[in-house]
């Protein structure tokens, strides 16, 4: 898109917003968008990616679309969620490489190469074992009740899991601080903290 | 009957648990049929007027495309009117009929939707879509009470009238010793549950399945047949998981319609998720309410008038009205009382229940009222309250089925250490931060729905028992599967509860504190068949009492026992009002420098009957509190009255609390059984759990500042320029 067309859209798209104050009926000022914009359209491409320890061959993809929406539509790995879409609710908290990121936030292609987990692999490291053996974190989630609804628990046990292995358990103080990225409408918070902590704890002294 | 024995009153971990800690437990949008195409919406970018034209031809050529439908090339649908209006609908008005006509009525308004073959493409193509419109020049988009109405006469129906009087209120506040007389604002507020609305929808001829967000299976099946014109058993509606609604999805919105109009039209399986942007516009919300409240007490605190006037948003095509003013109506005792509701009709989309419809806004401006009088009068807060204890309730002059209000009043104050409250505002600290202590009084109805469920038992020796009801959280799974394996006398590892499915029993709506007192009851009834039956075959086969029931099965030769039951209050019930109570106390810090305040502790006190699951109830308490804790702190709707948008249309600025707001939450629950309500003795907890806390919040800032604020949320500006 050139910078000509990209004013174009914006005004387009901004225009009805300036024109309640003009005289009745009068129509809103737009310019249609170009054969340019459309051949905007994004390119596809397939790759591989690496999620808990098993390589996926993803079909054509287009390029633009988020590892967030790729696990969830393309793989049906639809244990990490979607509450947003824009980075601000954390519900999509996925581990790359070990650190925490949220998926919505990254496009699928650009994870070639990396190792990735989700809550489907959290407890089964490697790809290994069953499902039915839960890491720590989602063992004391039960324990503590740590959620209501469900919806925002894969990525609080994600976030938690990098919480601890970054250092920032120490104290609930710490932990409210380093998961306040991770929303939870049902406001499980204080159960979140205390499993979390009660996590840290463990593997501290391990 | 209450047994002294089983699970029913023990904290055993969620039956769900393990499904939501691995991911396994499926949402709506979660479910993906063969083909599945998706979708997105277009919305009016105008508050009021029409299209005259709307461009799609280039969305159309977009990559991945496969249906553009609006309200130009969008069939007819038949809209066939409703047997009786569903409770969760607005009290009158019509619900928007989507891409039916070019009218805009509000911005945010869903026009059209794209149907491409991934997400990002239907986005991309929608974004395409270029729309002309006629625009309507003096939009209802500003709050102006002025402007509004009486209540109708359909809300009057509901008992949400345009007045009610006892006595002579305005005389005897005029004569009154005390007075408080002050007007209150809660501003507009979303549900936003983290799990958007979404819709997957597919047609197999002329049957049509939905895996939807609900809180109403049934309802659902039943409002999308008569848009469609087609028999009510042709919808079957799935929904097994919630990721919260707080009532957002009580109503069958219209994106559920053009989810099935777009499946239909593309000959495809839809999905349509709504982003979060357009959950602004496209699902209901908590209006904007003023209330004014006038107070006035004798010198020894007792009320002589009390009276209490709403001004609260609705629709131009709906009228939404809600039971804020029961609350001066039904909690404390006075000779003298009015009430007076106004709607005010805006050009937005149409308000719904939000956790605590009206009692929660009510209760905003009576409690902060009554802190105000608490000073006025130099009383203690919780012993004014004592002082005008309601022995009946005062609306309806009718005993309570059980009111556990003075012993919460008791059990939350010794929790919370109330007695160390210095009297004075302003007057505690720690270190540099000022400290207040604030309390609040809560109280929600308790109804109670005919329900059904059944009751099967497998060879195996494991049961399953079905109701279509529905579990957005708070843990109906458990509840009922505890309540189940108590009535069938069977370890609760070998019972499963199925809910959220509309081929299941009937089931009304998930919503209004409503589902362990009605759907307790009826699993109850279908596991007693259930073992009638069993005794039957027992009998027949002369088996011993000691065989289990996986032997009696078998020798019976039968694969299943199955069993139906239903249940539903006795007549008794409408000689009393049932209500759950609660008290809230909150202690803030303040800081003197900045205006930013920190929310302690909160400990709430509450009588809702016997409590089926302590730690699944405590858990949904300190819930209400952290929406609480958002109602008076943080959330707001920034309006933009010029253009009827949402400026905050999203997580990060419409400002909901984080791990960090939160800090120390304890709820205890007082001893009771409400046994008029049903045998089980348990009352609604849910709205409840929100009710009280946000009055509680301010009376506390109060209580360290000195400073009222009464229009919520208290932000530091509010502080700081007071100051
Ligand atoms: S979905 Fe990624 S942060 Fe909300
Ligand atoms: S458990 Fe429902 S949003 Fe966190």
């Amino acid at each position: 898109m050139n910078r000509r067309n990209f004013l174009a859209t914006a005004l387009a798209a901004g225009s009805a917003m300036l024109t309640p104050e003009s005289s009745a009926g009068e129509m809103s000022h737009f310019e249609p968008p170009t054969a340019a914009r459309e051949a905007d359209a994004v390119q596809t491409m397939t790759f591989a990616l690496t999620i808990n320890g098993a390589e996926h061959q993803l079909p054509e993809t287009p390029v633009n679309t988020t590892l967030l929406d790729c696990l969830r539509d393309s793989l049906h790995l639809t244990g990490t969620k979607k509450g947003c879409g824009l980075g601000q609710c954390g519900a999509c908290t996925v581990l790359v490489d070990g650190r925490r990121v949220k998926s919505c936030l990254c496009l699928a292609v650009m994870q070639q190469g990396k190792q990735i987990t989700t809550i489907e692999g959290l407890g089964r490291p490697e790809g290994l074992g069953t499902p039915e053996e839960l890491h720590p974190l989602q063992a004391a989630f039960i324990e503590h009740d740590a959620f209501q609804c469900g919806y925002c628990t894969s990525g609080q046990i994600m976030s938690g899991v990098a919480c601890i292995h970054e250092g920032h358990a120490g104290s609930d103080d710490e932990v409210r601080e380093w998961m306040s990225g991770n929303l939870c409408r049902c406001g499980a918070y204080t159960n979140i903290v205390a499993a979390v902590r009660e996590v840290a704890r463990r593997s501290a002294s391990a | 009957m209450i047994e002294a024995h089983g699970t029913i009153g023990s904290s055993v971990p969620r039956v769900d648990g393990r499904d939501k800690v691995t991911g396994r437990a499926k949402y709506a949008a979660e479910f993906a049929p063969e083909g599945l195409a998706y979708a997105a919406l277009i919305e009016s970018t105008i508050a009021a007027g029409a299209i005259r034209r709307i461009e799609t031809a280039s969305a159309k050529r977009a990559p991945g495309v496969l249906l553009v439908l609006t309200h130009e090339n969008a069939p007819k649908l038949p809209y066939l009117p409703a047997k009786e209006r569903p409770a969760v609908e607005p009290v009158a008005g019509e619900a928007l009929r989507v891409l039916q006509d070019a009218r805009i009525l509000f911005n945010g308004q869903p026009i059209g939707v794209v149907v491409a073959r991934t997400q990002s493409q239907a986005e991309y193509a929608a974004s395409l879509v270029r729309v002309e419109y006629d625009v309507d020049t003096n939009p209802l988009t500003r709050f102006d009470p002025a402007n509004a109405k009486p209540a109708s006469a359909a809300a009057e129906k509901k008992g949400r009238g345009p007045e009610s009087r006892q006595g002579d209120a305005d005389g005897a506040f005029a004569a009154a010793a005390h007075r408080v007389d002050q007007t209150y604002v809660q501003p507009r507020e979303h549900h936003s549950a983290m799990e958007p609305h979404a819709t997957v929808a597919q047609w197999q001829g002329d049957k049509l399945t939905l895996w939807d967000k609900t809180q109403w299976v049934y309802n659902d099946a039943d409002e999308i047949a008569r848009v469609f014109g087609i028999p009510s058993e042709s919808v079957h509606v799935i929904n097994p998981y919630i990721g919260g609604a707080f009532g957002s999805a009580l109503r069958t919105w219209p994106h559920v319609t053009l989810a099935a109009l777009a499946a239909r039209q593309s000959g495809r399986a839809v999905r349509l998720e709504l982003s979060r942007r357009q959950l602004f516009y496209s699902i209901g919300f908590r209006p904007r309410a003023e209330q004014r409240v006038q107070l006035g007490a004798d010198a020894d605190g007792h009320l002589q008038a009390l009276i209490q006037e709403a001004v609260a948003q609705t629709s131009t095509y709906e009228e939404f009205a809600d039971a804020t003013l029961d609350v001066p109506a039904s909690t404390y005792a006075s000779a003298n009382r009015r009430t007076k509701y106004s709607l005010l009709p805006m050009n937005t989309n149409t308000p719904t229940p939000m956790r605590g419809p009206g009692h929660a806004t009510g209760l905003i401006a009576q409690e902060i009222a009554m802190d105000e009088l608490a000073v006025e009068l130099g009383l203690d807060p919780i012993e004014l309250r004592l002082r005008n204890f309601a022995e009946r309730n005062p609306r309806k002059d009718l005993p309570w089925s059980s009111n556990g209000l003075r012993a919460c009043y008791r059990a939350g104050a010794e929790r919370f250490g109330w007695d160390k409250r210095s009297p004075q505002p302003r007057s505690m600290r720690s270190g540099r931060h000022l400290v207040g202590m604030g309390m609040a009084t809560a109280m929600n109805p308790a109804p109670r729905y005919p329900s059904s469920a059944s009751a099967t038992l497998f060879a195996d020796g494991t049961a399953v028992v079905r109701s279509a009801t529905s579990d957005m959280g708070p843990g109906t799974y458990t509840a009922m599967t505890q309540i189940a394996a108590d009535a069938l006398g069977m370890p609760l590892a070998k019972v499963r509860f199925e809910l959220g499915d509309s081929r299941m029993p009937i089931a009304k709506e998930h919503g209004g504190s409503t589902t362990t007192a009605s759907i307790g009851p009826a699993v109850r009834a279908a596991c007693a068949a259930l073992l009638e039956k069993l005794h039957t075959v027992r009998t027949q086969f002369q088996l011993p009492q000691a065989e289990t029931n996986d032997v009696v099965l078998r020798h019976a030769g039968l694969e299943i026992l199955e069993a139906q039951g239903k249940a539903e209050s006795a007549e008794e019930q409408k000689q009393y009002s049932t209500y759950s109570f609660g008290a809230v106390f909150a202690e803030v810090h303040v800081d003197p420098d900045f205006g930013t305040v920190r929310v302690a502790r909160i400990v709430g006190a509450y009588d809702a009957g016997r409590i089926i699951n302590p730690r699944l109830a405590h858990s949904q308490c300190i819930g209400g509190m952290v929406q609480g804790i958002g109602m008076a702190l943080l959330e707001e709707t920034a309006w933009d009255e010029r253009f009827g948008r949402v400026v905050n249309a999203n997580i990060a600025e419409y400002l909901i609390p984080v791990s960090a707001d939160v800090i120390d939450l304890d709820a205890v629950f007082v001893p009771g059984e409400d046994t008029v309500l049903s045998s089980l003795g348990s009352k609604g907890l849910a709205e409840l759990g929100l009710c009280g806390v946000a009055p509680a919040l301010v009376n506390a800032v109060w209580h360290a500042t000195k400073v009222r604020v009464r229009h919520l949320p208290v932000t530091p500006d509010k502080l700081l320029l007071a100051t």
